[in-house]
């Protein structure tokens, strides 16, 4: 016998309700669970694990000033980990500041990962980005603007391309709850909607940017029921449930895929961490709320019904954490040691061919003392 | 045979020739479509090519030069039309952080083969805010090109290069030249960016202009003409890249220069000139680097009082005057 599938787009409630999978004790609701193979929960957890580790790794590395600065995911993970398993090759993947772990499930190196977040000859940015800002054409994956929200328009300008050119790929655009006070927020929404674009708009709604909390930047209930002024499906998940942004993910990018246009996903999660390596939040919030989240931690949750399901042990989990620290630190150990990118490069890709001016601006830096601290 | 087209079909036709040799080409903006574009340049466009191609959009500059990007970074060669580039303040970000940085910020990874287009500077009692000489501000930008052609024919074939440029190309027109004719030749095909053209030859003063300016530095030179001086105009066409070589080789010989050129006096391109004028033909100079500008205002509505503003003939006449006389007294308007 199996049970009528639940479509939570049509069943819940963008204004009020909350759509979720996990319960606490790590068992799922029948009637919404997304039934994820063994393979791909094992897969989701190791990713989120692995995550978990290399943001608490690189902000140790920031304070240290052996990089320039980090945008960490702790807490929010659920949401780019289930997003890089469900992507196919062609989709294309526009970040914010907390979702550039999507490259690293479809596939992109650690180590050209890490060499990022240094900026060396490792980097294929050639050191021109800061870190939590990257981007890798292997894999699809657009950085962000630090502007906050022009990402967005390009999301959708890339799934109406591929809408024009006929293809079955899909573009998913992400931005925080600060960024749909932007401009570029309304733009994306509304041009996504009117020209019936392939793409998946997802606002991770982590409650606080910077130091504003969500309800100064708007004063709807939620931001899901923003989708319904622009025509499309909105829907408030659960952020720290995997198993619920899983289907609910799917759903949206399965309705792009087929032609029924875009969909607007509110991921209601948390930021544990500051907000970047810039930030003290203990300036403008509670223990007492940063303590209440912890209790809903994803990777944590995912645990639970991972045991549940039996399908990990504690023996188990430790070994994972040691191989994923390992792994980490080894990634650092190489990429760190590598030098700067080349001088020259300095002057490379600021058009297609390089100028004559630039030439020439190259001739001069060549024949300059070299800066401090660089070797060629 | 060359035939006679006016800027605006010169325009048309170029991007309807682009549009024909390459799929990926498309024209995007507001009004560009079934209301056959608000100064008509695109006329016969959308019956020609279907709404996929010629695609109207909501009032929103920032939003559909942000979806041009995106949809350039994936192949498309997008053409966004701005109705006039004074709406592209709201879309600044997008053309400046976004367009002009994807190479580089990405390593290289990502192309933005963009043009964005449309008319530029003064018109006719249009008020500040559709008044601006808005080529100031992008020419700073590297990452980006930048040209402001002044005939139909330059128009044609810099506006075929720009969409055939893997960079992001900005295409300033004019409004007061749409209906300007001039002869372009049938075979007309790419004009390369950079290079400058002298529509008069002359030996006392190089004038240097762009755009409608050109033509006001063409009547100016006539003007000097009837008393006895020789004034050399140079049209740069492009103002990123820009043509030095022809304006040194020019001053080398002339050994004066004004530039003319809409927008306010402070910084802009006219300072870039003079810059490089005194640096690389400093020993040819007899007279200080002059520059005619618009007034350093914002544009009054008033038709006297905005033709005040604006550079014309007679102000060009006695700058050139001027430096001709070998006296630095002068201060141009606005300083």
């Amino acid at each position: 016998m199996t049970t009528p599938e639940f479509h939570p787009f049509l069943e819940t409630d963008p204004d009020i309700a909350l759509f979720r999978v996990l319960r606490d004790d790590g068992s799922t609701d029948p009637a919404t669970d997304p039934h994820m193979p063994d393979a791909t929960l094992k897969r989701a957890y190791r990713e989120m694990r692995r995550l978990r580790i290399l943001d608490a790794r690189m902000i140790v590395l920031q304070r240290q000033g052996r990089v320039g600065f980090y945008g960490a995911a702790h807490g929010q993970e659920a949401v780019p980990i289930a997003t890089g398993l469900l992507t196919q090759k062609d989709d294309w993947v526009y970040q914010a500041l907390r979702e550039q772990s999507v490259m690293l499930v479809r596939g992109f190196p650690l180590e050209k990962f890490v060499a990022q977040i240094f900026g060396n000859s490792g980097d294929v940015l050639k050191g021109r980005q800061m870190p939590s800002h990257p981007s890798g054409r292997e894999v699809n994956h657009v950085s962000w603007s630090s502007c906050i929200g022009p990402q967005l328009t390009h999301a959708v300008g890339t799934a109406w391309s591929m809408k024009i050119k006929k293809q079955k790929a899909v573009s998913i655009g992400f931005c925080g709850d600060g960024a749909t006070s932007q401009g570029d927020f309304h733009n994306a929404m509304n041009f996504a909607a009117v020209f019936k674009a392939p793409c998946v708009l997802v606002c991770q709604n982590n409650q606080w940017s910077i130091s504003v909390p969500t309800a100064r930047q708007t004063i709807t209930k939620t931001i899901a029921l923003k989708a319904r002024a622009y025509g499309m499906p909105g829907i408030r998940v659960d952020g720290n449930d995997i198993l619920a942004v899983y289907k609910v993910m799917g759903e949206a990018m399965k309705r792009a895929r087929e032609g029924d246009g875009p969909s607007f996903i509110e991921a209601f999660t948390y930021r544990m961490g500051a907000h970047s390596t810039s930030d003290d939040p203990t300036r403008y919030r509670s223990n007492d709320e940063v303590e209440a989240w912890a209790k809903k931690d994803p990777l944590d949750r995912l645990r639970r019904h991972m045991v549940h399901k039996k399908l990990l042990t504690d023996a188990q989990d430790k070994a994972l954490e040691e191989e994923l620290t390992a792994e980490v630190a080894a990634a650092v150990t190489a990429v760190e040691a590598l030098p700067p990118p080349p001088r020259e490069s300095l002057l490379e890709d600021v058009y297609a061919e390089m100028p004559w001016h630039l030439k020439e601006q190259l001739l001069e830096l060549q024949n300059a003392p070299p800066a401090p601290g660089h070797g060629g | 045979m060359p035939r006679t087209l006016r800027y605006r079909e010169a325009i048309r036709e170029a991007m309807i020739e682009e549009m024909e040799r390459d799929a990926n080409v498309f024209l995007m903006g507001e009004e560009v479509g079934h209301y056959q574009g608000a100064y008509k340049v695109s006329e016969g466009m959308l019956e020609k090519f279907g709404a996929k191609r010629v695609v109207d959009t909501p009032i929103a500059e920032s939003g559909f030069a942000g979806i041009g990007v995106g949809a350039a970074m994936v192949g498309l060669r997008p053409i966004i039309e701005f109705m006039t580039w004074n709406f592209s303040a709201v879309a600044f970000d997008q053309i400046l952080n976004n367009a002009a940085k994807v190479r580089q910020m990405s390593g290289g990874q990502f192309t933005c083969p963009i043009v964005f287009r449309g008319p530029n500077a003064s018109a006719r009692q249009v008020g500040s805010q559709h008044s601006h000489a808005m080529e100031h501000f992008y020419a700073t930008i590297p990452g980006v090109k930048v040209i402001a052609p002044a005939f139909p024919a330059d128009a044609k074939g810099l506006m075929k290069a720009a969409i055939r440029d893997d960079n992001p190309v900005l295409v300033m027109e004019s409004e007061t030249l749409y209906s300007f004719k001039g002869e372009v030749p049938d075979d007309q095909d790419v004009i390369p960016f950079g290079k400058a053209t002298i529509p008069r030859a002359g030996t006392d003063v190089t004038i240097v202009a762009y755009s409608r300016m050109t033509h006001v530095a063409l009547d100016a030179a006539a003007a000097l003409a009837k008393e006895g001086i020789e004034a050399e105009v140079i049209d740069l066409r492009s103002l990123r890249p820009l043509d030095e070589d022809t304006i040194i080789r020019s001053v080398q010989k002339t050994h004066r220069c004004v530039v003319v050129h809409e927008g306010w006096p402070y910084g802009g391109v006219g300072a870039e000139i003079a810059d490089r004028v005194q640096r690389l033909a400093f020993d040819s100079l007899d007279a200080p680097i002059l520059r005619v500008t618009s007034l350093d205002v914002p544009m009054p509505y008033n038709a006297t009082l905005e033709q005040m503003c604006i550079p014309q003939a007679p102000r060009v006449v006695a700058a050139v005057k001027r430096v001709v006389a070998r006296t630095s007294s002068f201060t141009p308007s606005g300083n």
